[in-house]
C-alpha cells in the first residue's frame, strides 16, 4: 500500500511540470498581451507599450520568464495579478473555499439523491420509477445551466420568495472570514440568523451545480447495479436464501460501487474548475469566474497559477479515489 | 404622578434607542468587481464607482446632470491669458477621513494635490510604480505626461499647474477620476511601514464615504463620512453587492435585495417598468455607437461608397431591435447633450434603391465585406451580434454580401486599431470629460490614426478645426469650430453613426435624491431612502 502511494505521488511531479508548461504556454498563445489592455478602450502608444512590457518583464525571453515563474512557484510565490496587483495565491485562497463549499454541497446532493435513485431504478428495472429516473436524468443532463439557474431564481426567489436571489449570505451579516466556509464562519460569528441565511443561500446554487453530477451518478449507479445484479454470485446469494436487503446492500452495491466512485471522482474534478456559470448567476465569489475573467484580461499569472493549483487539487482527488478502490475492492489491494 | 413620569421616561428612552439603532443601509448591486482602489491606476467605470466616486474628491467636480464643472476641493482658480498656467485655491478645513486603519493629523493642503499628480508625472517619484504592476494609464491616455509640465505648491492652500501647450479641456480633465486627490500623509505612513501596496487596497480620501471592507468578488462596504465638507450623506451605510449577471440584478431589485441597479438588460426593462415598487431613471448617455469603415482600404476609400452603404442601413429598426427603443439615432459623433453639437447636420436618408444605384455608379459590383460584431455588451452597444445580423440583412438588400466575424474583446480592441483591418467594425465611445475634443480629436483626429481613429481617416480641414478649438479658450468660439468640423465629418462619412444609447437606472420607488452622472458613474452622496 505504501509503495503504491509513494509511486503515485512520485508520478505527480512530471505531471505538474507538464501542466506548468502547458498553462504557461497556452495563455501566451492567445494574441494580445496583457499590457495592451491596461488602458481599456484608449489606445496605447508604442513607447508606452514598450515601457510597460519592460516594467512587467514580458520583454524577456520566454524560457527566462518560465524559469523565473517556476522558481517563484517553488518558493510559494505564484506571481501577482495584473488587474488587482495582489498575490495570486492570496486571491486563490480567498476564493477557493467558496468554490469548495458549493462543490461539496452540490456533490452531497448528487450522491444522496443519485445513488439511491440509481439503485432503485436498477432493482425495479422497467418500472415507472425506472422510466422516471432515467428520463429525469436525461433532462437534467441536457439543461443549460444558465437557463436552469435563472428559472429557479425567477420561480423560487422572485415568485415564491422561498430562497434568496444570489450571494452567499444576507448583506446584513458582516463578519471577518475565518475558514472561508460560510457555513462554519456564520456559526462561529455567533450572529443570530447568520447560519440559516448561509444555508438558504446554498440551496439553489447547489441544486443547479449538482444537477448534472446527479444525473450522471444516477445513471452510472443504475447501469453498474444492473451489471452486478446479473452476476452469478448474486444468484448464488439469493438461492442461499439471504434476505434481499443483504444481497443488494452488501454484495451487489459494494461491487457496483467501483465505477460509481470513479464517476464521483471525475465529477468532483469537473466541479472544481467548471462552476463558472453557476458562480456567475448566483454571484458566488469562487475561482471559476475568477479564472475565466483572467483569460479575458490576459492575466497570465492568474491563469497559470489557477490552472496549476487546481490541477494539483484534481490529482489529489484522483489519488484519493484510487486509494478508495483499494478499500472497496480487496483484489486491488493484493495486486497494487 | 410617578407612574406617568416613569412611563414618559421609558418611552423617551425607547424612542432614543430606536432612533439610534436604526441605521439606513443602501444596497447597490454592482455589475462587477473593482480591480483595485487606487483610482489613478485604472480606467474602468466599475472600479471608479467603488473607489474614486465614494471615497475621493477632485479639484473640480462635474455638475450633476451636466458636463460643466464646478468647484470641488478647489474653491476658485485663475487661468493665465496664454492658457499655460492654472492656479487653484484650495478649500480650507477639508478633512481627510479617519478610518480604523489610519488617522490623519492634518487637513487637506497643497502637498496632497502636488503629490496626487507628481506621483503620476514624475518617473523618479517613489510612488510612480509603487507595487507590482501599478501604472497610471488614464493619465497617460489623456496625454498629460507631454502636456503637463509641473505641479507646484505656492503656499499651503495654493497649487500651480504649468502646461507645455494650452489645452482648453484641461480643467475638465481635472474632474476625472485619475485626478482624485489622495492623502500624502497616508502615503508617507504606508511607505514608512513598508506597506505601499495598501494604497490600492484600503483607500482614504476626503469623500462622502469611508471604506470599511472588501470581500473579493462578493461585497464592498462603506460607511458615511460624518465630517464630509459638502454635507454628510443621509444614508449611514453603503454596500455594493457584486452581481455580474444583468438578469439576476433585475431579480434582486424586484425581490427587494437591492435598492438600485446599473445596466439592466434591454429585455428586462419592460418587466421592471411594470413593477409598482420600482421606478426607472433615464438619461441620454454621453456616448456614441458607430460602424467604422477602414478608409484606407478600397472600396471604402471612396466617399460615395461609404455614403451609399450608410443609405442602406435602417437605423430606426436597429434602435428598436437592439436598444429596445432606448436610444437616440446618432447624427454627429458627439451626443446632442454636449455643447458644440451641430443641430443642422443630417444623416443620409434610408433608401436601399438609391444606395444600390450609388454603389453601381461608383463602380462597385458584387461587393463582399466583413462586419465585425462587438463580442461584449457595452453601454453604447448592448448586443453587437444582433446589430451585425441586422446590418447583414440590410446590406443583402442592396446586393452587398456581408460576413459577420468577431473575436474576444482583447483581440477585438487590437483589430480596431489596425491600419490593415479588413471590413467595417462596430465601435463606440463613452466620453471621459464632457469635452467635444475628447470625442472628435481622440476618435477622428489625424494624430489618432491608427490608435483610436478606427477609420484611419485623416482630413486636413477637419483636423485644423479641432486643433484650433483645442487651444481656444472661449467656449462659444470653440463650439462654432466643432460645428464646422461636424459638417465635414458628415460630408466625408468615415462612419455609419448608429445611436447614442440612453442609460437606464432602475431603483426602488423609496429611493430619493439619486441623480444620474452624465459620464455614467454612480454616485450616492445625495441619496436617501424614504419609508
Amino acid at each position: 500500500m505504501l509503495s503504491f502511494l509513494l509511486k503515485r505521488i512520485a508520478l505527480l511531479v512530471p505531471t505538474l511540470i507538464g501542466i506548468s508548461i502547458v498553462s504557461f504556454g497556452l495563455i501566451r498563445v492567445l494574441s494580445v498581451d496583457p499590457v495592451s489592455l491596461l488602458s481599456g478602450e484608449h489606445a496605447m502608444s508604442p513607447e508606452r507599450h514598450a515601457e510597460l512590457m519592460h516594467q512587467f518583464g514580458f520583454d524577456r525571453p520566454i524560457w527566462l520568464q518560465y524559469l523565473d515563474y517556476v522558481f517563484g512557484v517553488l518558493h510559494g510565490d505564484f506571481g501577482v495579478s495584473i488587474t488587482t496587483k495582489t498575490s495570486v495565491l492570496t486571491q486563490f485562497l480567498t476564493l477557493f473555499p467558496a468554490t469548495l463549499e458549493l462543490s461539496l454541497c452540490a456533490m452531497l446532493l448528487a450522491i444522496v439523491l443519485g445513488i439511491p435513485a440509481g439503485i432503485f431504478a436498477a432493482i425495479k428495472r422497467g418500472s415507472w420509477f425506472d422510466q422516471l429516473a432515467t428520463g429525469t436524468a436525461l433532462v437534467g443532463y441536457s439543461m443549460p445551466i444558465f437557463w436552469w439557474g435563472l428559472l429557479l431564481i425567477i420561480v423560487f426567489s422572485g415568485g415564491l420568495h422561498w430562497t434568496p436571489v444570489s450571494g452567499r449570505i444576507d448583506l446584513q451579516y458582516f463578519f471577518k472570514p475565518v475558514t472561508g466556509f460560510m457555513l462554519i464562519d456564520s456559526l462561529l460569528s455567533g450572529q443570530k440568523g447568520a447560519f440559516q441565511s448561509a444555508v438558504s443561500h446554498l440551496i439553489l446554487p447547489s441544486i443547479v451545480l449538482g444537477t448534472i453530477p446527479l444525473a450522471v451518478i444516477a445513471r452510472q449507479t443504475r447501469s453498474a447495479m444492473l451489471e452486478v445484479l446479473g452476476e452469478d454470485y448474486i444468484r448464488t446469494a439469493r438461492s442461499k436464501g439471504l434476505p434481499p436487503r443483504r444481497v443488494v446492500g452488501l454484495h451487489a452495491f459494494r461491487n457496483a460501487l467501483i465505477p460509481v466512485v470513479t464517476t464521483i471522482g471525475l465529477q468532483v474534478g469537473l466541479l472544481m474548475a467548471g462552476a463558472v456559470l453557476t458562480e456567475t448567476i448566483f454571484s458566488w465569489p469562487g475561482v471559476g469566474k475568477w479564472m475565466i475573467d483572467a483569460i479575458g484580461h490576459r492575466d497570465y499569472a492568474v491563469v497559470q497559477g489557477g490552472l496549476l493549483i487546481i490541477a494539483v487539487i484534481i490529482m489529489l482527488v484522483n489519488l484519493c479515489v484510487d486509494l478508495l478502490y483499494a478499500v472497496i475492492n480487496p483484489r486491488v489491494r493484493v495486486h497494487g | 404622578m410617578r407612574l406617568i413620569k416613569t412611563l414618559l421616561a421609558a418611552s423617551a428612552l425607547a424612542v432614543v434607542l430606536a432612533g439610534g439603532a436604526y441605521a439606513k443601509t443602501f444596497v447597490y448591486c454592482s455589475e462587477g468587481s473593482p480591480e483595485g482602489f487606487d483610482p489613478a491606476a485604472y480606467t474602468s467605470g466599475t472600479t471608479f464607482d467603488a473607489s474614486s466616486r465614494p471615497v475621493y474628491n477632485r479639484l473640480v467636480e462635474f455638475d450633476y446632470g451636466k458636463t460643466t464643472v464646478h468647484p470641488g476641493l478647489a474653491e476658485k482658480w485663475e487661468i493665465s491669458a496664454d492658457g499655460l498656467t492654472y492656479t487653484f485655491h484650495l478649500r480650507k478645513g477639508v478633512k481627510f477621513q479617519t478610518t480604523d486603519f489610519f488617522t490623519p493629523t492634518r487637513e487637506l493642503n497643497a502637498d496632497d494635490v502636488v503629490f496626487s499628480f507628481m506621483r503620476q508625472l514624475d518617473k523618479t517619484n517613489p510612488w510612480y510604480s509603487y507595487t507590482n504592476g501599478i501604472s497610471y494609464d488614464y493619465f497617460v491616455s489623456m496625454s498629460l505626461p507631454t502636456e503637463l509640465k509641473s505641479v507646484d505648491k505656492v503656499d499651503d492652500l495654493t497649487v500651480k499647474f504649468t502646461l507645455n501647450t494650452p489645452d482648453a479641456a484641461f480643467l475638465a480633465d481635472l474632474g476625472m477620476d485619475f485626478a482624485s486627490i489622495v492623502s500624502k500623509e497616508y502615503a508617507d505612513s504606508l511607505a514608512k511601514s513598508g506597506n505601499q501596496a495598501q494604497m490600492n487596497q484600503k483607500p482614504l480620501g476626503t469623500g462622502p464615504f469611508i471604506f470599511v471592507d472588501y470581500q473579493q468578488d462578493a461585497a464592498i462596504r462603506f460607511k458615511a463620512n460624518p465630517d464630509y465638507w459638502d454635507g454628510a450623506p443621509k444614508i449611514d451605510d453603503l454596500v455594493f453587492a457584486i452581481t455580474p449577471d444583468a438578469s439576476v440584478r433585475a431579480q434582486k431589485l424586484k425581490a427587494g435585495e437591492c435598492d438600485l441597479i446599473p445596466y439592466p438588460n434591454p429585455a428586462d426593462i419592460a418587466d421592471l417598468q411594470s413593477d409598482a415598487d420600482l421606478k426607472l431613471d433615464s438619461q441620454e448617455g454621453l456616448n456614441v455607437a458607430y460602424l467604422a469603415y477602414n478608409t484606407l482600404m478600397p472600396p471604402f476609400d471612396k466617399v460615395e461608397v461609404r455614403k451609399a452603404l450608410n443609405m442602406s442601413f435602417n437605423r430606426d429598426a436597429m434602435i428598436q431591435a437592439v436598444y429596445g427603443g432606448n436610444a437616440t439615432p446618432a447624427v454627429n459623433p458627439i451626443p446632442p447633450t454636449m455643447w458644440g453639437y451641430n443641430k443642422d447636420t443630417k444623416n443620409e436618408e434610408y433608401n436601399p434603391d438609391k444606395a444600390k444605384q450609388m454603389l453601381a455608379d461608383a463602380g462597385v459590383k458584387n461587393l463582399t465585406m466583413k462586419i465585425w460584431a462587438m463580442p461584449v455588451s457595452r453601454p453604447y452597444n448592448p448586443n453587437g451580434h444582433r446589430l451585425a445580423e441586422l446590418m447583414q440583412a440590410d446590406l443583402a438588400k442592396v446586393g452587398v454580401t456581408a460576413n459577420i466575424d468577431t473575436m474576444d474583446w482583447a483581440q477585438y480592441l487590437k483589430q480596431l486599431g489596425s491600419k490593415t483591418r479588413d471590413g467595417a467594425m462596430q465601435a463606440g465611445w463613452t466620453g471621459d470629460n464632457g469635452d467635444p475634443d475628447n470625442f472628435l480629436a481622440v476618435l477622428l483626429g489625424c494624430d489618432a490614426v491608427p490608435s483610436n481613429n478606427y477609420s484611419n481617416w485623416c482630413d486636413k480641414d477637419f483636423n485644423d478645426l479641432i486643433l484650433k478649438a483645442k487651444t481656444t479658450s472661449d467656449q462659444a468660439e470653440r463650439a462654432k469650430l466643432y460645428e464646422q468640423a461636424e459638417q465635414i465629418f458628415k460630408d466625408q462619412a468615415p462612419w455609419f453613426t448608429i445611436a447614442h444609447s440612453k442609460v437606464i437606472v432602475p431603483m426602488k420607488k423609496t429611493v430619493t435624491g439619486f441623480v444620474m452622472d452624465p459620464l455614467g458613474y454612480h454616485r450616492f452622496e445625495k441619496v436617501d431612502k424614504t419609508e
